[in-house]
């Protein structure tokens, strides 16, 4: 269950990783200038930020996770399946981002759960 | 921000960056390991060799520059979407994953795998027709 354990660790530090992103984001607030020095220097505030980098840390975990486990299955299962973390990700905004998901939302996520235990499933 | 098209144009086209270069991203990495192979038992040594593999792969830096590509354009969307909104948004990539390993890689889908796929799918458009800000005022 070697599959497993990564995805676990894929879907928790992923999504721990972009709800730190989001969080920092919010902290360096909207984009106007997209001209390359202005998006140059809104990277430079966004690394000034603590969140940034916890971000980054728990990406870092996630991505060499997604390596491993891109060694032993195709990417047509391991991707799909990642969208597990559709309900770490929709209790983490509720949660930790005090974002309101509607109950369309979580009838989405639902169907998505049910998407990837079928992808699941049709392993080998 | 005022809610206007203007607002909605400039979220669907980095959700666009955001479809197109992560699942470009993952299948140049899916290449990359499959030609590097996986670890036979999981212990440090042989984990050390696979990672100095990794770092000389052609493949997997293209791969990572395609997934920095799509997290310049997430973090961008992010300044003004919220979380809630852009995740969904953004998991068309699983169907175009899964179009491109098997186009590209050759990979075997059978079609419980299909049927998987476009119901994530379906539970994209329920979600995906939402406002982009899940935390303003109603």
């Amino acid at each position: 269950m070697l599959e497993f354990l990564f995805l676990l660790i894929i879907v928790g530090a992923g999504t721990g990783g972009e709800l730190c992103v989001s969080r920092a984001m919010k902290v360096v607030g909207e984009v106007h200038d997209f001209r390359p020095a202005a998006l140059v220097r809104f990277v430079f505030l966004a690394m000034r930020v603590g969140w940034m980098w916890l971000g980054i840390a728990l990406m870092t975990l996630a991505f060499f996770s997604l390596l491993a486990m891109l060694s032993i299955e195709n990417v047509s299962f391991v991707v799909p399946v990642t969208a597990l973390s559709y309900a770490a990700g929709a209790l983490g905004a509720m949660l930790l981002l005090h974002e309101r998901i509607s109950t369309q939302r979580w009838l989405g996520v639902l169907i998505v759960c049910l998407g990837v235990t079928l992808v699941w499933l049709s392993r080998r | 921000m005022k809610d206007s098209p203007g607002l909605h144009l400039k979220t669907n086209i980095l959700i666009l960056f955001i479809v197109l270069f992560a699942p470009l991203g993952n299948v140049l990495l899916s290449k990359g390991m499959k030609r590097i192979g996986s670890a036979k038992n999981w212990v440090p040594g042989d984990i050390f060799h696979i990672l100095l593999k990794i770092v000389t792969s052609g493949y997997i830096w293209l791969g990572i520059a395609c997934l920095l590509i799509f997290f310049v354009a997430y973090m961008l969307v992010l300044t003004w979407a919220d979380y809630s909104y852009v995740q969904p948004a953004s998991s068309f990539s699983y169907a175009a994953v899964a179009l491109l390993g098997y186009f590209l890689l050759g990979e075997p889908v059978p079609p419980m795998r299909w049927m998987g796929i476009l119901v994530i799918c379906l539970g994209v458009f329920i979600v995906g027709n939402t406002h982009p800000r899940t935390t303003g005022k109603a």
